[in-house]
């Protein structure tokens, strides 16, 4: 279930540029905050249509929107934008607008943005929890099965590494880059730093691991029978590892993606007019009181059901591979 | 930075009400008795609440320097010549009147007699020599003394007799008597021996008992509570009185609280605060939707006194990357294409909901006085933009904007992080220049490392900046405009200007400041205005309305432009009669 549903929520974002109406920058500055686009089916006259359409949107006042009844746009599906520019699962012809989510202060439409902010949102977490696990993997496992005073040297620096507050180390890092970095690279330099600040606690768990398994019978027979101590680790230790691993990479996930989204809520991440999760719940805070809307909140929305789907991931990644595994160990 | 900007411009305005009189007469001569304020004749009694940002941190005229003080402080004290906030102009105030000599070199100020400070103690020229000396003692570091200093030389200043002081210049200086606004006449029976004592600076802190202070405004200290309120109430000796001769201020009372705009602009409606000095235009849709129900009213009076630019930097290039851009950045065919390119509409309507106004020169329309009405006001144009950049030698290549040298055309905007209007702003602005094929960058930064980097360190591409001169004279402005000021932001501190046009404005701002006739005056800085908008060193590009709300009932409220903007004539305001009664 959960992984159906993450499966919907990483597809919609890694195909943002197909789904998504709009690109994430373009500007719409006659229809700023403009409200959701209603798609319609049934026309004027109470005929249902085969094919969707929407109403032109019109002002209302000096700050609300209206459907313009005399204009309708059909949607046209896989087709190319009003810019000429690259197939959409969906659009409208110029001057009819779809915002499905509304627009922000700029214009800009925010589903699509909220679909390419997931992309580097949900990027970002993925890629520093692949960093964090594989070098924490590395550490645990040489450190499991070297022991003496190398085993001692990574538990020390893991102590170390525990200790550090890592979003001020990342506000630091941040700050230090110089500012006319691009705003992908400066992610990138994030992600890094995140991921490498995170391998403590998985190379703690590795270890512990490789510790209690290096000492079992099937594995002192393997090495017994001559069996080299690589062939050990990847037949017999790195499956173990697993099991522990992949629960704690879905937790990792959104913590990571949360240290991006938070770093750029706080205009330290991935700068405008790019979006990112965190620079779009900024529009929370930042928004005119007058023009509040709960679809400035939908990205926390979609964060927290993501975040949930992780756990749950995670609990049941636990049970499959983890439980069998202590049982037998035990 | 901002004291000497706030002085010059106090000082810029001084020299509109002096014109017609150099013309006709060798001196202008005051009359005597001050007319009565222009408000309606109102009734006693009352109190006001107001609400300012955070906890004074001083109730020390001599050294505050922050908003918050000011706006406790300036309920409590006097100056002896006067900025109205309405007219822009000069008035006299605890002078009666004053002269100046032919060559602008002597002033000669007369007192008004019988002028008592707020604990009964009588007021003459021995406290304004008092006054004068602890502002310009090096040793106190008052911000004001920068203000004080004319052609580099602290302004002498001369007992007459008891009620007439004389104060020598060292060089003519325009519409120097709009120096003395602002300028708080102090005790000297209460403050000398602290200052004798080297302790001035520290005298009048938050903790200092209120029997201990006193000045010659309309209001006077009654207690203060950390982090709940400060209390004034009327000042019985104050001198003023309406044309039907009512002692004044009117009010009995005033309450300042402390809150953030945003809790302000929750309080006003709940009748908990009764007056907003300046509401974000963020705020202004909201504040406005429920004024009738709620029972106060938001006035929108236009474009203030603040204008928002974006400028390259121009300095000599640190290293070779920065050589590249400045190639751009010198050109002024490239300044203006950009200028050109900007939607100062668009940044208008989204950025600040229509509570703004275009600028194609750098003084706003709110500077009635100075501004020049004759700049073109050349409408947005990305296609002449992209065709001035071709003149310029640029091509287009795919997406991207190349120079001569087939260098992509990508630079970095430094903004203030703190400043959502400015991001907003320099969002817009990136956009602008993306259509042109130009990669702009923006760069948040925390305010002081920002203004290190444009003044100091120079290292930046371009910036967008905000600046908000206090009275709108161009005396307020000579660090900005000389070749050689310290804020003259895009190249600071020239040993000699480096281009011609930056020569003749060094000599234009020179010359204004010791013409004596202000239409003279006008027409120098009318010059000014029209080489910056000509050759752009900075790019103007708005300036947001000054939006302030009042309780329905409050009378005579006539909030400016200009600094102090709703409190500056407390003396007059007062309560209509059901409000009144309700409020005893």
């Amino acid at each position: 279930m959960s992984v159906v549903g993450l499966g919907a929520v990483y597809g919609l974002v890694a195909f943002a540029s197909f789904l998504a109406p709009y690109d994430p920058t373009a500007q719409h500055r006659d229809a700023p905050f403009a409200t959701p686009t209603a798609i319609h089916i049934v026309d004027g006259g109470g005929r249902t249509l085969v094919r969707p359409f929407v109403y032109g949107l019109a002002r209302d006042g000096e700050s609300g929107y209206a459907e313009d009844r005399l204009r309708a746009y059909p949607l046209r599906f896989v087709a190319r934008s009003a810019a000429g520019s690259s197939i959409r699962l969906f659009t409208v012809d110029e001057p009819g607008r779809i915002f499905l989510a509304g627009t922000d202060r700029f214009g800009r439409d925010r589903f699509s943005r909220i679909l390419y902010g997931g992309r580097v949102s949900l990027t970002a977490g993925l890629f520093a929890a692949a960093l964090s696990l594989s070098l924490g993997m590395t550490g645990g496992i040489v450190a499991g099965m070297i022991g003496g005073w190398i085993d001692r040297a990574v538990v020390a620096a893991s102590d170390v590494f525990l200790a550090v507050p890592w979003l001020y180390l990342l506000l630091a890092v941040r700050a230090a880059l110089p500012i006319n970095v691009d705003p992908f690279r400066a992610l990138a330099v994030v992600v890094i730093v995140i991921g490498v600040a995170g391998w403590a606690r998985p190379a703690r768990l590795v270890r512990g691991l490789v510790m209690s398994a290096k000492n079992r019978d099937f594995i002192v027979a393997a090495r017994a029978s001559g069996a080299s101590s690589l062939h050990v680790v990847r037949a017999h230790i790195l499956p173990q590892t697993l099991g522990v691993l992949l629960p704690q990479a879905s937790i990792l996930v959104p913590q990571f993606a949360l240290a991006e989204i938070t770093l750029s809520f706080f205009g330290l991440g991935v700068s405008e007019p790019a979006p990112s999760w965190g620079t779009l719940m900024r529009e929370l805070v930042s928004q005119p009181l007058a023009r509040a809307t709960l679809w400035a909140a939908a990205p926390a929305l979609v964060l927290a059901i993501v975040f949930v789907m992780h756990q749950v991931l995670a609990d049941d990644l636990h049970a499959r591979a983890v439980q069998p595994a202590m049982k037998g160990l035990a | 930075m901002a004291t000497r900007l706030r002085a010059s411009i106090l000082a810029a305005f001084a020299v509109a009400a002096l014109t017609s009189a150099f013309l006709t007469a060798e001196i202008d001569q005051r009359r005597e008795a001050a007319a009565p304020p222009p408000g309606t004749i109102g009734q006693p009694g009352g109190t006001l609440t107001f609400a300012v940002r955070s906890d004074p941190k001083t109730f020390n005229p001599v050294v505050e320097a922050d908003g918050p003080s000011r706006e406790v402080i300036w309920r409590m004290h006097g100056d002896l010549i006067h900025i109205d906030r309405d007219t822009q102009r000069t008035v006299p105030a605890l002078a009666s009147s004053w002269t100046m000599s032919h060559d602008g070199l002597h002033y000669t100020i007369r007192l008004r007699r019988g002028i008592r400070f707020s604990d009964g103690h009588p007021f003459d020229a021995d406290d304004v020599l008092f006054s004068f000396q602890v502002y310009l003692d090096e040793a106190v570091q008052s911000p004001h003394r920068d203000l004080l200093m004319v052609a580099g030389k602290p302004i002498v200043v001369r007992k007459i007799d008891q009620y007439t002081v004389g104060i020598d210049l060292n060089a003519p200086y325009a519409a120097a008597e709009r120096l003395f606004d602002t300028i708080a006449m102090l005790p000297r029976h209460l403050l000398e021996s602290q200052w004798k004592a080297g302790r001035l600076a520290q005298a009048w802190g938050v903790a200092t008992a209120p029997a201990e202070i006193a000045g010659l405004g309309p209001f006077r200290l009654e207690r203060y509570r950390p982090g709940e309120d400060v209390i004034l109430t009327r000042n019985p000796y104050y001198w003023k009185t309406d044309a039907a001769g009512t002692p004044l201020p009117y009010l009995d009372r005033l309450t300042v609280v402390f809150a953030p705009e945003d809790v302000q602009v929750a309080r006003i409606g709940t009748g908990e605060i009764d007056v907003i000095n300046r509401v974000a235009a963020r705020n202004v849709a909201a504040l406005g939707r429920h004024q009738a129900a709620r029972n106060y009213v938001v006035r929108d009076l236009g474009p203030g006194l603040e204008y928002t630019f974006l400028f390259f930097n121009q300095n000599e290039p640190r290293n070779e990357e920065l050589r590249t851009k400045q190639r751009w950045f010198g050109d002024e065919r490239f300044r203006r294409a950009v200028s050109l390119a900007i939607d100062r509409d668009g940044v208008v309507r989204l950025v600040y909901s229509g509570r703004a106004t275009a600028l194609w020169g750098h003084v706003t329309p709110g500077n009635r006085l100075w501004a020049n009405d004759a700049i073109p006001r050349t409408p947005r144009s990305i296609a002449g933009a992209a065709a001035a950049l071709e003149r310029a030698g640029f091509t287009r290549r795919g997406d991207a904007l190349v120079d001569s040298a087939g260098q992509p055309v990508a630079f970095s905007i430094l903004v203030a992080a703190g400043n959502a209007s400015l991001l907003d702003t320099a969002t817009i602005i990136q956009d602008d220049l993306r259509q042109l094929g130009i990669r702009a960058q923006i760069a948040p930064l925390e305010f002081g490392a920002l203004v290190d980097r444009v003044l100091q360190t120079h290292d930046y591409d371009a910036c967008l900046l905000p600046l908000a001169g206090g009275d709108g004279d161009p005396n307020s402005e000579m660090n900005v405009w000389l070749s050689s000021g310290v804020t003259h932001v895009w190249r600071p501190r020239q040993a000699s200007p480096a281009t011609p046009w930056e020569a003749e404005i060094d000599q234009l701002m020179r010359q204004q400041l010791i013409t004596l006739d202000p239409a003279a005056r006008k027409r120098l800085y009318d010059r000014v205005q029209a080489i910056v908008a000509d050759k752009l060193p900075i790019i103007p590009l708005v300036s947001p309305d000054v939006v302030v709300a009042q309780r329905a009932g409050l009378r005579n409220f006539r909030p400016a432009v200009l600094d102090h903007y709703t409190l500056w004539n407390v003396d007059e305001l007062f309560w209509d009669s059901a409000e009144r009664r309700s409020r005893r």
